[in-house]
């Protein structure tokens, strides 16, 4: 028997290397279950997921959704524009009239940074953070963890670099957090102008030349340029910036034999990341997207049974 | 031996309940050709594991034989404080049109079996599914009987019985805990030998 520390999933920062092994080891065998001819298990039957997401989404939505089917929770999504929200209703008084309805989980995508943490103060419903704003996405680093693993077999000791907008990116900090918590070693490369300030505070290695971060790395994890960002200044062209760090088969070279392309989605092509690096045999791209299910479902399970009264942490 | 830890099977006796229950399977089932047999994580799986091989011994047939863990199958998972730690769940044969033994170590309530039922039958429609235990202790709480029994042993409810396997600990025998209070199988409570005195309860 085993549980997590904490009965909410808010973030990778602060979690301890056995919870992430815990989560990393119960996915592998919900991935099992993925490859069933039926793909159902009655295991959260009677626990109902609301799936609150106030930004637009695609893969984590459905990842979500197809994660909470499998395991036969009764889920409810919930859209802001199709809702009291419109009529000026609060954040908090929505949650809570939710949880008036007597539902038990709650995942959570939201624009700013902290909605998840704030709704633990609000609700006795056990919260998962799906993204908020540039904190944290803690489920994506999970999987891009898992998916390492499943090829490696490990994570300690292995080169991952993390590139791209590395200031907005909530992605790339929960990579950053749990490979470093999970003994990998993490570089993170990106135009200066998309490094967060201050970003020694990470303790992991920083480049802003490509060539350089890439030099020995086992897998590369491409964040997506943020097309919002070019309007805002921070990088004078798409053209610049594909040429000075978008992916492309010439620069793979640098990388070690039996290299490793990510990238979390959705992808700019001809921008981060060439057409022919995306597609390459060396890209598990499509393999993130089976397996953030399968972490999701781990996810999901692990928290289920944490109630309040058991006293656990809100943290 | 103190009567706290009784040893009520030793290596032999559960070798020969193992042979007896292959040769009541074969029987049954007019031969291994159908056959394919799946145990319960954690210890009916190397219980499965050797029928298997006394049938292949005996008939001179490889039997598949498939783990699984029942786990997220339970019926409690929400009135427990921790989660059960999840072990993956090996069957790599087709389970339809065949006659599945389920093996598991202990027969306690029936509801490890009722869960194990479930999970079967979401990977296919097997001919029929059987059921071999090494020992049935009562207290049924579901109505539901093994076909293969190694040995029937009464129990009180606070008992615990225990099953050592080589395979982890190193030597097989099945012994009760008297007040041990649960069904677990696990050898968590060392067996009283006459060398090794005291044992935690």
């Amino acid at each position: 028997m085993s549980h997590l520390a904490s009965r909410h999933l808010l973030g990778l920062e602060g979690v301890s290397k056995e919870d992430m092994t815990l989560i990393l080891d119960t996915a592998d065998s919900f991935r099992e279950v993925l490859d069933r001819t039926i793909k159902k298990l009655p295991t959260l039957r009677g626990i109902t997921v609301v799936n609150l997401f106030y930004e637009p989404s695609t893969r984590t939505r459905i990842s979500f959704e197809l994660a909470e089917k499998r395991l036969s929770a009764d889920t409810v999504s919930f859209s802001p524009s199709t809702s009291s929200v419109q009529k000026g209703e609060s954040l908090r008084d929505t949650v809570q009239n939710i949880e008036a309805m007597k539902i038990d989980m709650v995942v959570v995508r939201h624009k700013s940074s902290g909605v998840p943490y704030y709704l633990t103060q609000c609700m006795d419903a056990n919260i998962i953070n799906a993204g908020d704003g540039t904190h944290e996405h803690p489920t994506q680093g999970l999987l891009d963890m898992f998916t390492i693993r499943r090829k490696y077999k490990k994570l300690e000791g292995l080169r991952v670099v993390l590139v791209g907008d590395v200031k907005h990116s909530r992605v790339t900090r929960s990579n950053l957090w749990g490979l470093k918590t999970m003994g990998a070693s993490v570089a993170l490369c990106g135009p200066s102008t998309l490094m967060p300030y201050e970003v020694e505070r990470f303790g992991v290695d920083h480049y802003t030349d490509i060539d350089e971060a890439l030099e020995g790395a086992d897998v590369v994890n491409i964040m997506r340029i943020q097309l919002e960002r070019q309007q805002a200044g921070l990088f004078p062209s798409q053209r610049e910036y594909t040429n000075l760090f978008g992916i492309t088969r010439e620069r793979l070279k640098r990388l070690n034999k039996n290299y490793t392309i990510m990238h979390p989605g959705p992808m700019n092509r001809g921008v981060e990341i060439t057409s022919e690096v995306a597609d390459s045999d060396q890209s598990v791209i499509l393999d993130q997207v089976t397996n953030g299910v399968a972490v999701r479902m781990a996810v999901l399970y692990l928290l289920s049974g944490r109630k309040k009264e058991e006293g656990a942490d809100n943290d | 031996m103190s009567s706290n830890n009784d040893i009520i099977l030793d290596e032999t006796k559960i070798g020969r309940a193992l042979t007896r229950i292959a040769h009541e399977i074969l029987e049954h089932n007019s031969g291994a050709e159908t056959l394919a047999v799946i145990g319960i994580l954690t210890r009916g799986a190397f219980l499965a594991k050797r029928i298997a091989a006394i049938i292949e011994n005996l008939e001179g047939v490889k039997v598949p034989v498939g783990l699984m863990d029942i786990s997220l199958y339970r019926d409690d998972l929400h009135s427990k404080l921790d989660q059960p730690v999840v072990q993956r769940t090996d069957i790599l044969f087709e389970v339809s049109e065949r006659n599945i033994i389920l093996v598991d170590d202990v027969l306690y309530t029936g509801r490890t079996i009722r869960a194990a039922l479930d999970q079967i039958i979401d990977f296919g429609r097997p001919r029929t599914i059987q059921l071999a235990v090494l020992v049935d202790r009562g207290h049924r709480e579901l109505p539901i009987k093994a076909d293969y029994v190694g040995v029937n042993i009464p129990t009180s409810k606070s008992d615990q019985v225990v099953l050592e396997v080589k395979e982890k600990e190193g030597s097989d025998r099945v012994y009760i805990v008297k007040g041990g209070a649960g069904s677990s199988t696990t050898a968590k409570v060392p067996a009283k030998t006459p060398k090794k005195k005291g044992g935690r309860t």
